[in-house]
């Protein structure tokens, strides 16, 4: 299937793989041919390995096995330098940039090419580079004073400063608004039509029909297809990266008894740089109910969820809690975690963040189902019995693959880190349950699992919040949705009867308006 | 897993293959291998210790061996060692809960001083009170000075973020000044110290016709209460947790800043009590030398037990009989006691290196290469 | 006319005491750059002195001959090869070994004050002197030789012109280091690796010999006054425990500086005119310590402030104190 290995092509791989650990397969026998000047899309879902196949690129990570070829020579990647001496370059999803630094400081950081340490001579070269493929720069801008889009720019020059012909774009769309995006891709084609091979991470199909000129799929770990774009479709794409055609088949049963539970009216929040995050926001969550919360990555999912978990101050705004025992309204703003517990509201809170937040890495599950209930009793020692059984329980009822409930959870997989996570939160007996990105990194079975335990809770009369990022999961399994645009409300929609593409307009609504501004 | 990946770790720009050395964090080390470890690591320490001193002294090794035993465990030397190791397991137990809480606070020496300070203040001045009030008051009073000295740099850090082992480390100077501030103006002829013709009033008991039996007894229950405090206790779970993930314990509810405060306040207070037992069970006296260093040795036994009060026994242990050994060692030879300070760093070294051994995973590639082609040659 | 002599003088003796702390401060800076916290600098600085004593030593005491130059290269060496064995044991620790950058800095102090202290009392014993102190009058004489014309220059000549060459030296190694941080390719990488060393990494920066070096030549320059505070201010003489805690006071300057070199020029002869400023003004001896107190209270002011004030170019270099592992980014 693949190509000899030639001088015509940019970049090829031959048997590459990887492993990490023992159990953890990342890269196996993996083939790829990137072309000069093309936009090569790498596609596949959360986990099959592309970051990992562009690290070994990039010589971040050593492939165990394989061979990596550059103009049809072979190459020896041992570090992100010896990229560069081949012109590789990588902008990673996560900036690597110093804060302190200016932008031009940033660019240059790293290189010795012998010459005299010129910085002004260094930002003028940095100004061509921005007329030359349309960014848009101060180059003596330091980096803390930023925005996103700002940031990734400068990585990008900073690949282009290097003379870099492979340039490796790690899911860079994931933070920008669709105008940021826009102006990305006309950079994107501008360097392709300057020679240069442009690798393509993402999940975002229209994307990639958007911008790519050929896709490669990977799935689980292996290279399944590569294909022209002009030839394929999102439903033969979505295929090969799934395997089959998966209908979700999420269950979703007709709310009963609903009644209004959480009601958030006027929520406005600035974050400490000083950046308006919540504009305005008001919606009404009720109970035995799914309510959905979609948007572009940052567009303030976390901030919502964080200021009604009382962890951070609002501008203005009130967020009420209709008690379930007496219909007493509750106040929560501006109360700190312990006191909204203390107030009797049983509101339960599932992390982006798992282990950086919702649970302690270091701390075996017995502690950590502590978490929220090692306070309770006048008695100055905690009581480890009760989390201890319910740690049997979690582990029991939930599957949790784990050598023992004494075990450290940043041992444990993704997924069963999540199902101790959920499973902690939703024993508490919560009348008001968020979650956000719940099935993030996790497989087809454990993603079940958890839609079912949100189903199961829905139906036991909570007030279910989910913030995700897969627009079929929110339709299937939400009763209504949230459309959040730039820390606003862009549109409440029925999820039954909501289309897709309904969403992914409003999502993208407010044109013109950066939300990093 | 994470952890699980094997980066090179050497850019290794000569080679152009494989990564000589890949390095990788342990998983999980088992108990046994750990101890091995420790152990191959004090065994080296002590030999290179033992070789330097037999190129100095030119003794021979036997002697030198019973000379550090004699010198740790001799007839008149063994109550020493009991104190010394009391003095400094205490402090090092009450700098464990802030370290525990990942505050570096290295600020042991001058929170046991400014106890010791303020001890030595009611003890010159509480004359006219019966014995049991003064006493009382000698402890009050470094308790809660040593607790002052540990809150100030704690609100700092709570609401500023200031670097606390920065902080921590000026105030022990402030301290050291303060009480030779407080020598020049408490005994006016200028001498180095003020002793016990000063510092009168107040006195603990000295227990079974023993100087130093209170002080141990004292440690010895500070050392099961931290463990229980530390393992058992709610204020122990929250160090742990805000120790762990800051955002977990704001998550949780916990305060963060009243934790980080209230924990350096006991750091501080149970290194003023050392302090009080300093000046007022042992040597009715005081200089700014009274601490000996041992708030910054203690940092280290702290961190060597890995945190944990039972181990804690062992590192002191360790440290006080061999720099006690040692101590013998310069005496009888006649060399510098100094000599015993460089002993203590040689094995210092050895144990903090080691740690690497316990934590991480090296692999040499080059076995594994020629074992992998090896197994090639085989199949063909 | 006598209060300018006398303020004159003062500042004289200030730059004098203030040296050393410049050495040292100047070292820590560059050390701390690269986000190594090297709390061992006291006793590097400790090492760096008797290193210089003992090549001292053995050249007035073992070879006829004087040669002024010899007198002045044998300990600026053999110090300079002590503080950098040193600092080789604290690198290798937390840059090749990962330890705990306090821990280890702490042993290192405690060893390099014991090694200092016990070579400096056997150098004593060889002499067989009944002073319990060592004088290397003619290696102090060669450091202490100032410019011919400084005396014809009055008091203008003595401010400037009236110390041996080391107070020169720490001057333009400051300004140096100062330059380097500032304005070189070699200074931008080692404050990324300072800043953020997974970043510096990224960019393809040899972040453990950045590492390396800097805690190294930081060392290196810290030991020299060691070297200076003995063989130039003590006129040769060691004696134990001489240079008392004035590496933790070059600490002190590197916060009060902000991690400037430049700054901490002015720092060090600021905390060195506050130690011996009780000679000049007419306070009781018994304030002196409270005098000497003065450095610490102001120093963990600017730490105060620079943290409250959050002005990220003042803050401490962010990867202070922590070591990097490639594979924990």
């Amino acid at each position: 299937m693949s190509e000899t290995v030639s001088e015509k092509y940019a970049l090829q791989l031959r048997n590459v793989t990887k492993a990490f650990g023992t159990k953890v397969i990342a890269n196996k026998n993996v083939d790829l041919d990137v072309r000069y000047g093309e936009v090569l899309a790498i596609l596949g879902e959360n986990g099959s390995g592309k970051t990992t196949l562009m690290n070994m690129i990039a010589g971040i990570y050593h492939p165990d096995a394989g061979e990596i070829y550059v103009n049809g020579e072979k190459a020896s990647i041992n570090s992100p330098k010896d990229a560069f001496n081949y012109k590789i370059g990588m902008v990673h999803q996560h900036f690597k940039l110093v804060d302190l630094f200016t932008a031009t400081e940033n660019i240059i950081l790293g290189i010795n090419d012998g010459n005299k340490y010129d910085l002004a001579k260094a930002e003028e070269e940095v100004k061509n580079i921005s007329g030359k493929y349309g960014f848009v720069i101060n180059p003596k801008k330091k980096i803390y004073e930023m925005s996103v889009s700002e940031k990734q720019t400068v990585e990008i020059i900073k690949v282009l400063y290097r003379g870099a012909d492979i340039l490796i774009l790690d899911e860079p769309t994931a933070v920008l608004t669709p105008q940021e995006t826009d102006k990305l891709f006309d950079v994107i084609r501008n360097m392709r039509n300057d020679g240069k091979s442009i690798l393509i991470i993402t999940h975002k199909l229209h994307e990639v029909l958007a911008i790519s000129d050929r896709v490669t799929v990977l799935r689980k770990g292996e290279h399944i297809a590569t294909v022209d774009t002009a030839k394929t479709s999102e439903i033969e794409l979505t295929e090969m990266m799934v395997g089959k055609r998966v209908s979700l088949n999420i269950g979703r049963s007709e709310p009963k008894d609903t009644c209004d539970r959480l009601i958030v009216s006027g929520m406005n929040m600035t974050n400490p740089d000083g950046v308006k995050v919540l504009k305005d926001i008001s919606f009404t969550a009720k109970a035995g109910e799914i309510l959905g919360i979609a948007g572009i990555a940052g567009s303030g999912q976390r901030e919502l969820l964080e200021a009604i978990a009382g962890l951070r101050p609002l501008d203005s705004g009130n967020i009420t809690y209709i008690d379930p025992s007496n219909s007493e309204n509750v106040e929560l703003r501006s109360k700190s975690p312990m006191q909204i517990r203390e107030l009797g509201v049983r509101l339960s809170f599932v992390p982006e963040d798992r282990l950086g937040m919702g649970l302690v890495g270091n701390m075996d599950i017995i502690d950590n189902m502590m978490l929220r209930t090692y306070k309770k009793g006048l008695s100055v020692f905690v009581d480890r019995q009760p989390p201890r059984q319910l740690a049997e329980e979690i582990i029991e009822s939930l599957e949790v693959v784990t050598p023992s409930a004494q075990t450290p959870v940043r041992r444990l997989s993704g997924g069963n880190v999540q199902k101790v996570l959920v499973g902690r939160e939703i024993a508490s007996a919560p009348s008001v349950l968020m979650v956000a990105y719940p099935v993030r990194g996790l497989d087809i079975n454990s993603s079940y699992t958890i839609y079912n335990l949100l189903n199961a809770q829905k139906e036991n009369g909570v007030a279910v919040i989910y913030v995700g990022e897969d627009l079929d999961v929110l339709l299937e399994l939400c009763d209504r949705i949230i459309v959040l645009c730039a820390g606003a409300v862009s549109g409440i929609l029925d999820g039954r009867t909501a289309k897709k593409e309904e969403v992914g307009l409003l999502m993208t609504k407010v044109k013109g308006v950066s939300e990093n501004e | 897993m994470n952890k699980e990946i094997a980066a090179s770790e050497k850019a290794n720009a000569h080679s152009k293959s494989a990564p000589f050395i890949t390095i990788t964090k342990r998983d999980a080390s088992s108990l046994k291998r750990n101890i091995v470890v420790r152990i191959i690591a004090i065994a080296a320490a002590l030999v290179v210790s033992a070789l330097l001193t037999l190129f100095i002294t030119g003794e021979n090794p036997i002697k030198l061996f019973s000379t550090v035993i004699e010198g740790a465990f001799g007839q008149f030397r063994i109550w020493g060692t009991a104190q010394s190791v009391a003095m400094l397991l205490g402090i090092a137990l009450a700098l464990t809960p802030a370290f525990k809480m990942k505050f570096w606070n290295t600020g042991g020496e001058g929170q046991v001083l400014i106890g010791a300070l303020a001890s030595a203040l009611v003890m010159m001045t509480a004359g006219g009170l019966p014995h049991w009030l003064a006493s009382i008051l000698v402890i009050l009073a470094g308790v809660l000075a040593g607790a002052i000295w540990g809150i100030i740099p704690a609100i700092f850090k709570a609401y500023w973020k200031t670097n606390e082992t920065l902080f921590t480390l000026m105030m022990n100077y402030v301290a050291i000044q303060l009480i030779k501030y407080f020598l020049k103006v408490a005994d006016g002829s200028g001498s180095s110290t003020v002793g016990p013709s000063l510092l009168l009033y107040g006195r603990l008991p000295v227990l079974f016709n023993q100087q130093y039996m209170l002080n141990i007894i004292v440690v010895a229950a500070m050392t099961i209460m931290m463990y229980i405090y530390l393992k058992i206790s709610k204020h122990g779970y929250e160090i742990s947790v805000v120790g762990e993930s800051e955002n977990t314990a704001k998550y949780i509810g916990i305060n963060v800043k009243k934790v980080v405060i209230r924990t350096m306040a006991l750091s501080g207070a149970l290194c003023g009590l050392i302090g009080v037992l300093l000046v007022g069970a042992t040597s009715y006296s005081i200089d700014p030398n009274l601490a000996g260093g041992n708030g910054f040795t203690a940092i280290m036994v702290s961190w060597l037990a890995k945190f944990n009060p039972i181990i804690m026994i062992f590192t002191t242990l360790l440290i006080v009989v061999l720099s006690r050994g040692a101590e013998n060692v310069s005496m009888t030879l006649g060399l510098n006691k100094s000599f015993s300070d460089i002993l203590t760093g040689i094995i210092l070294f050895f144990i903090i290196g080691c740690e690497f051994f316990i934590n991480y995973q090296i692999h040499f590639n080059i076995g594994k290469k020629r074992k992998e082609e090896a197994e090639d040659n085989g199949n063909n | 006319m006598a209060i300018i002599e006398q303020i004159v003088e003062l500042l004289v003796r200030a730059v004098m005491q203030g040296t050393p702390l410049l050495f040292g401060s100047t070292g820590e800076i560059l050390t701390e750059k690269s986000g190594n916290l090297n709390l061992g600098i006291p006793g590097i600085m400790y090492i760096g002195a008797i290193s210089g004593v003992i090549g001292g030593f053995f050249y007035q005491n073992y070879t006829s001959s004087y040669n002024m130059i010899l007198a002045i290269i044998i300990p600026l060496l053999s110090s300079l090869a002590g503080s950098l064995l040193a600092s080789l044991i604290y690198g290798f620790l937390t840059i090749t070994l990962r330890a705990n950058q306090n821990v280890t800095g702490l042993a290192l102090t405690t060893f390099g004050v014991g090694l200092g202290n016990f070579f400096g009392g056997s150098l004593i014993k060889i002499t067989k002197s009944d002073t319990p102190f060592l004088a290397l009058s003619k290696i102090s004489a060669a450091y202490r030789t100032t410019l011919p014309f400084a005396n014809k220059l009055g008091l203008f000549g003595q401010l400037f012109f009236s110390y041996g060459f080391m107070v020169y030296l720490a001057v333009v190694i400051a300004l140096i280091v100062s330059f380097v941080l500032k304005r070189t390719r070699v200074g931008l990488q080692l404050r990324a690796v300072g800043e953020s060393p997974a970043t510096a990494d990224a960019a393809g920066v040899n972040v453990n010999k950045y590492k390396y070096f800097a805690t190294c030549i930081g060392g290196m320059i810290a030991g020299l006054g060691g070297l200076y505070y003995i063989l130039d201010y003590s006129k040769g003489i060691w004696a134990n425990d001489a240079f008392g805690d004035r590496g933790w006071l070059a600490i002190a300057i590197v916060i009060f500086a902000i991690w400037r070199p430049n700054v901490s020029i002015l720092g060090s002869y600021l905390f060195g005119g506050l130690y011996i400023l009780f000679n000049y003004v007419s306070v009781s001896m018994n304030l002196l310590p409270l005098m000497q107190m003065l450095p610490y209270v102001v120093t963990i002011i600017v730490l105060v402030i620079v943290s409250m004030r959050k002005k990220r170019e003042n803050l401490p270099p962010a990867s202070l104190g922590t070591n990097y592992f490639r594979e924990e980014r």
